[in-house]
């Protein structure tokens, strides 16, 4: 082999967004609020339920865009963190008989811990490395859980039935209908921290390492601080999205959260848009949804027809449902225009 | 003692599954400066294809090179025909085509050929290789032709223009491309031999794992960890780090009290994870140099 | 609300409708899911994911249900077999479950399979009363009558199938050795768990090693020699198909010849014994209830010449090695036998009182003497196994038909 080192000249693994075009403007945002306020009143309950997933999910991809988006770091792991969510929740419901909606803070706690924690040695690695290092971390995970050290808290191989909540104060409401609202409180509340968060100093400070670590580093950025910060906060959002989903689905087991979770939740960020926050939503529709339409399609095939329609949408919109939302943009403006 | 040279020995059985495949994952890693998830699955619905020939009455060598040469060409098809559109997407829209393609990949082998487990014929036979019943010698036949392809692949990139010009279109494509290197081309080529290689893999590794669908499904996380441990730019890496982990897992799930059994493959994984952070660029890689 | 509201309305126009009609209609009732011209079954399978072989149960059960109605349907009546893809995964599962019950409407959901998809719906259809019948898992937890009514298994459990490989061992082999090979899930858990119970207090001493695998691992050699090292008399292999057929062909390929008993799950001659290699297998035990499609000796069975009937017309080009064709079949005509007992009165109530009155039935696919017997105490259908040895191409059924029903804890 030569003895010269390589030197490349990295494109950043995200493109950079600029700072506006990461939310919607306010009109939108109103209506798209209006819509999952006013929708649960007129649908079926397993409707409710889905779109509950739906935030759940969402939260979960919105954690994952600001990990990536955010600070350029790439993650395969983010079910294991979903797990120790989940767990954390579903633990706290039915051994200690805690109050479902004080697990969740705890769940995000610890799995800004865990994140944190996971954050120091992914410090030194980037690309590749740093997806093997997540991918391990999931595959890791279910066994984890499985442990027999831990069953006497996990259940093991079997699992936790978690109970669901009834709605509080005598509330005339479905548990679904309350479970909806008290998620969809949680994920606008989320949403708009986000928002913030990536609109302060320190998510100049992400960005800036995410467009280059180098020159960030020259800046003055703390580039190991902001870097295992990132994700400290995406895993704890991860968590709170993962106790959200063990009260919703009413139970936890290892198999529940396997690699493939790690890779929809990636999924549902390439396909609502890298670093695009309002696009979350969209992506975790269509980890939801697009399997359903798949098997409407073909039962045998509905691997092979999930594959094609993933292709379809990224050769039309690489850039997943930010470019949609950019020619809408572009369009609305040519109208006004006219 | 007598345990734990049996368990190296087994440990070097396995790490030469894991060797082969994370041969294929470093010559596609050297045209593209990605890692396919999707290059298990091609493997596999290969080994199928040879599997098919056998069953219509080919002999085992014709469904050998006919295989190969089918991958190669069908590896070229899928990087024309998927992700060439994809060239000038995100670096993470591409993954997801990977995902999108082991899906598709995946789905159309099981309709095809059910998910039933199949027998695999091996050329080298499988009676006791040199007295020691802890390597067959298929096994054996497996390493030989491994280190085989080794020897092509460090030739290739070391000896041959194209070779060269791979290497360069990869880590360099503007600079690459000023000399008067096709890029384009050179990447549908590093999919048509990553594919072919691919291919000779999985019919290594079928007679030993029986073939289905999911197959490589294990066997491409661990591919990918040998040839990550080793170096992704090293071939010779990338063996040595196959037959390393396959080694490592068989200690640790023999000799770590406890947990060692239950959680030998995360053990196995936080080791090369500690590996990297030492050696950011592994084993045996080339430390990149970044400018601003 | 609107769909509780919706069904009381419904209910209250069956009632009125019951009510005014004349004698002639009193006998026929009907929950949601059935009428006069269909019934309205729904399924859960994985048909995509890493657990996707077991998709071809779905697709059986799809094909019985079209060959029924090709017959003409039950009393009159078609079958409408709803079956969904939850990719084994138990928020799938609910999701899709809830879209069966609340906006299919189905009158019962049949077969669901694996124990994390049906534990993570048990609650939920419980508490609408709706049957979860013939669960496909073999869980002793489906036995449970008391605490959860709408809740039913077809196969035997695996504890209790382990329980008469203990029992034969602490007979045949009181002084034996015995290794434990098993797949660190809830499948192998129980397998392991029904073998200490069998052996009781003898368990500490005969068992020299547990070794675990888990399903993630392209090859299991490595425990092998581990366990070769162990150097004991049995082996059970309490293991899915690949890995059961890898265990049989690595350690004849070690020289080593211990007494190896193998799961049920993996007996089938065609995609778990000759993948391993005839000569390999030679002496190995097992524990059967149902006729293994490409085992030679029923060729000329009634039975399962019906099976292949319906299979060259039904599912042309299927896989007859797969166990999972057998399963289908048989857990799909149970079905149809209950729902025919149910005769007009097609509630959800009634279903499950016929699925608990089941008395020595015997579906085509079922090991001759093999039996379904249920009761309101006993929701457990098939709970009876033979013991039998792999001899030539074949299994060999020796000794008698051993009951295995064990009580839920």
């Amino acid at each position: 082999m030569s003895a010269a080192e390589e030197v490349v000249t990295e494109a950043p693994a995200v493109e950079a967004v600029p700072k506006r075009a990461m939310t919607l403007g306010y009109g939108t945002s109103l209506v798209v609020l209006a819509a999952l306020i006013l929708t649960p009143l007129f649908v079926k309950n397993f409707i409710i339920f889905q779109m509950t997933m739906l935030l759940i999910y969402g939260l979960a991809v919105l954690a994952l865009n600001i990990l990536t988006g955010g600070s350029g770091q790439f993650s395969l792991g983010q079910s294991a963190f979903y797990a120790i969510g989940a767990y954390t929740t579903a633990i706290l419901m039915e051994h200690f008989n805690v109050n479902y909606a004080l697990t969740l803070p705890v769940a995000g706690v610890i799995c800004f811990a865990a994140g944190f924690l996971f954050g120091q040695p992914a410090l030194r690695l980037s690309g590749v490395y740093l997806a093997l290092a997540t991918f391990a971390l999931a595959t890791a995970m279910p066994q984890l859980l499985k442990l027999g050290f831990f069953e006497h808290w996990t259940g093991g191989v079997q699992g936790l039935v978690v109970t669901k909540p009834d709605a509080p104060f005598g509330l005339p409401l479905s548990q679904d209908m309350w479970l909806y609202y008290f998620t969809l409180a949680i994920t606008i509340g989320i949403y708009i921290a986000s928002v913030n968060l990536l609109r302060s100093r320190s998510g100049r400070a992400f960005m800036a390492i995410r467009d280059n670590e180098i020159a960030a580093s020259a800046m003055g950025v703390d580039v190991s601080l902001y870097k295992t910060l990132a994700f400290g906060v995406s895993a704890g959002i991860t968590g709170v999205a993962g106790g959200l989903g063990a009260i919703a689905v009413q139970f936890v087991a290892p198999d529940g959260y396997t690699i493939t979770l790690a890779i929809s939740l990636f999924l549902g960020m390439v396909v609502g848009g890298v670093g695009w926050l309002p696009g979350s939503i969209v992506g975790s529709a269509f980890i939801i949804f697009v399997p359903n339409i798949a098997e409407g399609i073909s039962k045998g095939l509905s691997g092979a027809v999930f594959g094609v329609l993933l292709f379809l949408v990224i050769f039309l919109v690489p850039h997943g449902a930010r470019q949609v939302a950019l020619i809408a943009q572009q369009l609305a403006a040519k109208l006004k225009k006219n | 003692m007598e345990l734990f040279a049996n368990q190296v020995l087994a440990g070097i059985a396995t790490g030469a599954i894991y060797a082969c495949m994370a041969l294929a994952v470093v010559m596609i890693y050297q045209a593209i400066d990605h890692l396919n998830f999707a290059q298990g699955e091609m493997a596999m619905f290969s080994t199928f294809m040879s599997w098919q020939m056998m069953q219509w009455g080919v002999p085992y060598w014709w469904a050998f090179i006919l295989t190969v040469i089918l991958s190669f060409a069908g590896g070229i098809l899928i990087e024309r025909l998927l992700f060439k559109p994809l060239a000038k997407a995100p670096v993470l829209t591409n993954v997801a085509g990977f995902i999108a393609l082991f899906a598709i990949v995946n789905s159309v082998a099981g309709l095809i050929w059910d998910f039933t487990i199949k027998q695999y014929p091996t050329p080298f036979g499988s009676s006791p290789f040199l007295g020691s019943q802890l390597i067959s010698t298929h096994q054996a036949g497996m390493i030989g032709v491994t280190l085989l392809l080794l020897a092509a692949l460090y030739f290739f990139f070391q000896f041959t223009r194209i070779g060269l010009a791979m290497r360069a279109a990869a880590s360099l494509p503007e600079s690459a491309r000023l000399v008067g290197i096709n890029t384009s081309w050179m990447i549908a080529l590093g999919w048509g031999m990553a594919s072919a290689i691919g291919a000779i893999a999985g019919m290594l590794i079928a007679p030993v794992v029986f073939l289905e669908p999911n197959m490589m499904g294990g066997v491409l996380i661990y591919g990918f960890a040998s040839a990550v441990l080793g170096g992704l730019s090293s071939p010779l890496g990338a063996v040595i780090g196959g037959f390393l982990v396959g080694i490592f897992e068989n200690l640790a799930g023999t000799y770590i009290p406890g947990v060692g059994n239950e959680l030998k493959l995360p053990i196995a994984l936080a080791l090369i994870i500690t590996v990297l952070v030492v050696k950011p660029a592994g084993l045996f890689g080339r430390p990149i140099v970044k400018r601003v | 609300m609107p769909f509780k509201l919706r069904t009381a309305v419904l209910s209250a126009a069956v009632i009125a409708f019951a009510a005014t009609s004349g004698s002639a209609f009193a006998q026929k009732k009907y929950d949601t899911g059935a009428s006069d011209t269909e019934i309205k079954i729904g399924n859960i399978i994985p048909y995509s994911g890493p657990a996707s072989a077991y998709g071809a149960i779905g697709k059986t059960e799809e094909a019985y249900f079209r060959m029924i109605n090709d017959q003409g349907g039950i009393n009159g009546r078609k079958i409408n077999f709803i079956t969904y893809d939850d990719a084994y995964s138990p928020p799938k599962a609910v999701e899709q479950v809830r879209k069966l019950v609340e906006s299919d409407e189905v009158l019962v959901v049949f077969n669901p399979l694996g124990t994390p998809s049906n534990t993570a719906i048990q609650k939920y259809l419980n508490s609408k009363k709706i049957p979860q019948l013939f669960v496909a898992t073999g869980a002793t937890k489906w036995n449970d009558p008391k605490n959860f009514p709408w809740t039913m298994g077809w196969q035997p459990s695996y504890q209790s199938e382990a329980h008469i490989y203990a029992k034969w061992l602490m007979k045949e082999k009181p002084d034996a050795k015995v290794a434990i090979l098993y797949q660190n899930d809830d499948f192998g858990k129980d397998y392991l768990k029904g073998t200490k119970d069998g052996l009781g207090a003898k368990a500490s001493s005969m068992i020299t090693l547990e070794e675990s695998y888990e399903v993630s691992e392209p090859s299991i050699d490595g425990h092998i020699v581990k366990i070769k090292a162990a150097n004991p008399d049995v082996l059970l292999i309490y293991a899915t198909p690949k890995f059961a057929a890898q265990t049989i062909k690595k350690t004849a390929e070690l020289g080593w010849k211990p007494l190896q008993i193998v799961t049920n799950v993996s007996i089938s001659v065609g995609s778990v014994m000759q993948p391993a290699g005839f000569e390999n297998g030679q002496g190995v035990l097992s524990a059967a209830y149902a006729k293994d499609g490409s085992d030679p000796q029923w060729a000329n069975d009634p039975g399962m010449k019906k099976w292949n009937e319906f299979l060259d017309k039904y599912m042309p080009g299927a896989d007859k090695t797969d166990s999972a064709l057998v399963y289908g079949y048989g857990a799909a005509q149970t079905l149809a036998k209950v729902l025919q007992t149910c005769g007009d009165d097609l509630t959800r109530a009634n279903v499950m009182k016929q699925a608990a009155s089941l008395k020595d039935f015997v579906p085509d696919t079922l090991l001759p003497g093999v039996k379904i017997n249920t009761s309101v105490t006993d929701f457990a259908p098939v709970s009876q196994l033979q013991m039998m040895r792999f001899k030539g191409q074949k299994w060999e059924l020796f000794g008698e038909i051993i009951s295995g029903d064990i009580p839920t804890d």
